[in-house]
C-alpha cells in the first residue's frame, strides 16, 4: 500500500525517459504525454483520498526512518500534488495548441514531465538533504523549460535566473552542513525531535534564517524577487503558467515544512517579526510593480509576487485559522494564476503582442476569453464570492485578531491595488475602441479555453463551496502545527 | 584541523563572490564553481573531521569516519557536475546569439 506513494515521482520519470525516444514525433510525444498526466490526475486523486484517512510512510528499500530515505505524505503534501497534477495537465494540454515544432523537437515534453518528478518529489520528501535534491531536479529541468527555443530574450534573462538559483542551492547546502553538524540528522522528523529538545538556541534560529533566505529566493520574497517577472516573461505561455502557478509555491511549501516542523520555537523572532515583516514588503512592493507595469504578463509575474506574501503572512500569524488561510490561499492562486496566465497565451495568440496598450475592444470579438479572464481577475483580487475572497478572509481576520495591525492594513491596501491593476489589464484589452485587424477577430482560440475553463471553474466553485474546503484546509493547518503528528508518524513511536 | 579549514573555505567562498560580481560570463561560470567545491567542503567539515580513519563501521573499530556526508557530497557533486555542463553549454548559446559574454551588454533595455 505505502509504495504508491513513490508513484507521482516514478510515473513523470518514466514518462519523460520513454518521451525522450520519441523526440521526433510529434504526435506520439502528445499521446504518451496525454495518457501520463491523466494518470498522474487520477493517482494524486485517490493518494488524497488516501492521506486524508491515515499519514503515509514509504522506508525506501526497508531501511527504518532515521537512517534510510524516507517518503512522507501528509495532507498537506497530498493536497499540492492533487493541485500540481491538475495544473500540469491543464498547461500539458494548453501547449499542445501553442508549442512550436521547433520546441517540440527540442525536448519540451520530456523536462515538462522531469520537472514534475522534482515538483512531486520535494513535496514527498522527509529528509532535508533529498528536498535539496529533488529542488536541484526541479531547478534543472526549469532552466532547460525557461531556455527552451533559445530566443535572444530567453538565452539573456535565463543565465541570471539560472546563477542566481545557482547561489541560492549553494546556501541551501550550506544550510544542510550546519544543521547537520549542530542536530547530526537530515532527517525531518528526527530533526524537529532533536531541535526541540536543544530548545532552537541562537545557532538553530541562525540557521533557520539561511533556509529561509535559500527558500525565499526560490519562492520569490522580497528582497530576492527581481528575478522573477524578467525570466517569466521570456518563455511560451504554457511554460510561464506552469511556472508561475507551481515553482514559487514549491519555495513556499518549503518553508510552511521546516517553520512549522523544524524552527517553530521561537516564533517572537522568526514568525511574528521576520517573516511577517518580509510577508508585508513582498506584497506591498510586489503589488506596486504591477501597478506600473503595462505589459500583460510582466504584470500577472508581479501579482506571483504580493500573492507569495499572502500566503508567507499566513505563516507568519501563526495560528491555525491564519495558516488555513495561507493553505486555502496557495490552493486558490495555484488555479487562479495559472489559468490567467495561460489567458495571456491566448489574447496573444490572437493579438501577437503582449503590450496592454497596444491591444482593445476583445470583448467584442472574444467574449468567451473576456468573461474568464473577468471572473479569474475579480477571483485574484479577492471579490465575494469567488474563491479570492475566501483565502484572504481568514489572513487578515487573524491578523486583526492578533494585533498585527499593519500587516493587515498592508494586505486591505494590496488587495484594493489588486483589483486596480487587473481592472487595469480588461480596461485595455478588453474594453476600449476595437484596434484588431479583420484577421486577429476572426481568430478562433476556444480549442485554447478548453483547458483553462476547468481551472477557472475551480476558482468558482472553491468559492461557492468554501465551507468543506476551508473545513480541510483547518485540519491540514491543525495537523501541521502539532509537528508530534509528523514525528510520530515517521519515527512510529 | 576545522579551523584551518574554515579559514581555507571563507577564503575559497570569498573568491567565488568576487568571481561572481564580475562582467564577463566565464568568469561567474568559474565563480558558480568555485562556490559548489567551498560548499562541499564545507559539508565535510562540519561534520567533523576524522584523520587516519575510513568511513566504515565494523564491530572492532573503535575510531571511523562518518559516512553520511560523504555520500550528500557525492549527490551534490555529481548535481554540480550537471549544472556547470548546462551553464557553459548555455554560456557558449549566449555567445552565438548576442556575439559577447560581457553582462554589461547583456542587461537588456532596448528591446522591452
Amino acid at each position: 500500500m505505502s509504495n504508491l506513494i513513490i508513484l507521482p515521482i516514478l510515473l513523470p520519470f518514466i514518462a519523460g525517459t520513454i518521451l525522450i525516444f520519441f523526440a521526433k514525433s510529434s504526435r506520439l510525444q502528445k499521446i504518451i504525454s496525454t495518457v501520463s498526466v491523466l494518470t498522474l490526475v487520477v493517482l494524486s486523486v485517490y493518494l488524497a483520498f488516501l492521506a486524508f484517512q491515515d499519514t503515509i510512510i514509504l522506508e525506501a528499500g526497508e531501511w527504518a526512518a532515521p537512517y534510510g530515505i524516507i517518503l512522507v505524505l501528509d495532507n498537506l503534501a497530498a493536497l499540492m500534488l492533487l493541485i500540481t497534477s491538475i495544473l500540469a495537465a491543464s498547461c500539458l494540454f494548453f501547449a499542445f495548441g501553442t508549442i512550436s515544432k521547433k520546441r517540440e523537437k527540442f525536448y519540451f515534453y520530456p523536462f515538462y514531465f522531469f520537472l514534475l518528478v522534482g515538483v512531486n518529489g520535494a513535496f514527498l520528501t522527509g529528509d532535508l538533504f533529498n528536498l535539496f535534491v529533488f529542488f536541484e531536479v526541479m531547478l534543472l529541468s526549469s532552466y532547460v523549460l525557461i531556455v527552451n527555443g533559445g530566443s535572444k530574450y530567453q538565452l539573456r534573462e535565463s543565465f541570471k535566473y539560472v546563477v542566481l538559483n545557482v547561489f541560492a542551492s549553494a546556501l541551501f547546502v550550506m544550510g544542510v552542513a550546519w544543521l547537520y553538524s549542530v542536530t547530526g540528522t537530515v532527517n525531518l522528523a528526527q530533526l524537529s525531535e532533536r531541535v526541540a529538545e536543544i530548545g532552537q538556541p541562537g545557532i538553530v534560529t541562525v540557521i533557520a534564517v539561511m533556509f529561509f533566505i535559500v527558500f525565499g529566493s526560490k519562492g520569490a520574497l522580497f528582497p530576492l524577487y527581481f528575478w522573477l517577472p524578467r525570466s517569466y516573461f521570456g518563455p511560451p505561455a504554457a511554460i510561464a503558467a506552469l511556472f508561475g502557478g507551481l515553482l514559487t509555491k514549491v519555495g513556499i511549501y518549503a518553508i510552511i515544512r521546516s517553520f512549522t516542523l523544524i524552527f517553530y520555537h521561537e516564533p517572537l523572532f522568526t514568525h511574528k517579526g521576520l517573516i511577517t515583516v518580509v510577508a508585508g514588503l513582498t506584497m506591498f512592493f510586489g503589488v506596486l510593480g504591477a501597478v506600473s507595469q503595462f505589459d500583460f504578463k510582466r504584470i500577472l509575474s508581479y501579482h506571483i509576487i504580493s500573492q507569495v506574501g499572502y500566503m508567507v503572512m499566513g505563516l507568519g500569524i501563526f495560528t491555525p485559522l491564519a495558516v488555513a488561510g495561507a493553505i486555502f490561499y496557495i490552493v486558490h492562486h495555484m488555479f487562479v494564476k495559472t489559468a490567467l496566465f495561460l489567458l495571456a497565451g491566448a489574447t496573444e495568440k490572437i493579438t501577437g503582442t503582449t503590450d496592454i496598450k497596444a491591444m482593445g475592444g476583445l470583448i467584442k470579438s472574444h467574449p468567451a476569453l473576456t468573461w474568464g479572464f473577468f471572473i479569474a481577475a475579480i477571483s485574484l483580487a479577492g471579490i465575494p464570492p469567488l474563491s479570492g475572497f475566501f483565502s484572504k478572509f481568514p489572513i487578515i481576520l487573524s491578523g486583526f485578531q492578533e494585533g498585527q495591525w499593519v500587516i493587515a492594513a498592508v494586505a486591505l491596501l494590496v488587495g484594493l491595488l489588486t483589483l486596480f491593476s487587473m481592472m487595469k489589464i480588461f480596461g485595455y484589452v478588453f474594453w476600449g475602441e476595437n484596434k484588431l485587424t479583420e484577421k486577429q477577430s476572426k481568430t478562433s482560440v476556444t480549442k485554447l479555453l478548453i483547458p483553462i475553463a476547468p481551472l477557472v471553474a475551480f476558482s468558482v466553485v472553491l468559492g461557492f463551496a468554501a465551507e468543506p474546503i476551508f473545513a480541510y484546509s483547518l485540519h491540514i493547518a491543525e495537523q501541521i502545527l502539532e509537528p508530534s503528528n509528523y514525528v510520530d508518524a515517521v519515527l512510529k513511536e | 584541523m576545522e579551523i584551518v579549514m574554515s579559514i581555507v573555505i571563507g577564503i575559497i567562498f570569498g573568491t567565488a563572490i568576487y568571481l561572481m560580481f564580475s562582467n564577463n560570463i566565464i568568469r561567474v561560470l568559474f565563480g558558480t564553481l568555485m562556490l559548489s567545491h567551498s560548499v562541499h567542503l564545507l559539508l565535510l567539515t562540519m561534520a567533523g573531521l576524522q584523520t587516519g580513519a575510513p568511513p566504515v563501521i565494523s564491530l572492532e573499530a573503535d575510531t571511523y569516519t562518518d559516512p553520511l556526508p560523504q555520500a550528500m557530497i557525492l549527490t551534490a557533486i555529481v548535481i554540480n557536475f550537471a549544472i556547470t555542463a548546462f551553464m557553459f553549454v548555455l554560456a557558449y548559446r549566449i555567445y552565438q546569439d548576442h556575439g559577447t559574454l560581457d553582462l554589461q551588454q547583456l542587461r537588456g533595455a532596448k528591446d522591452e
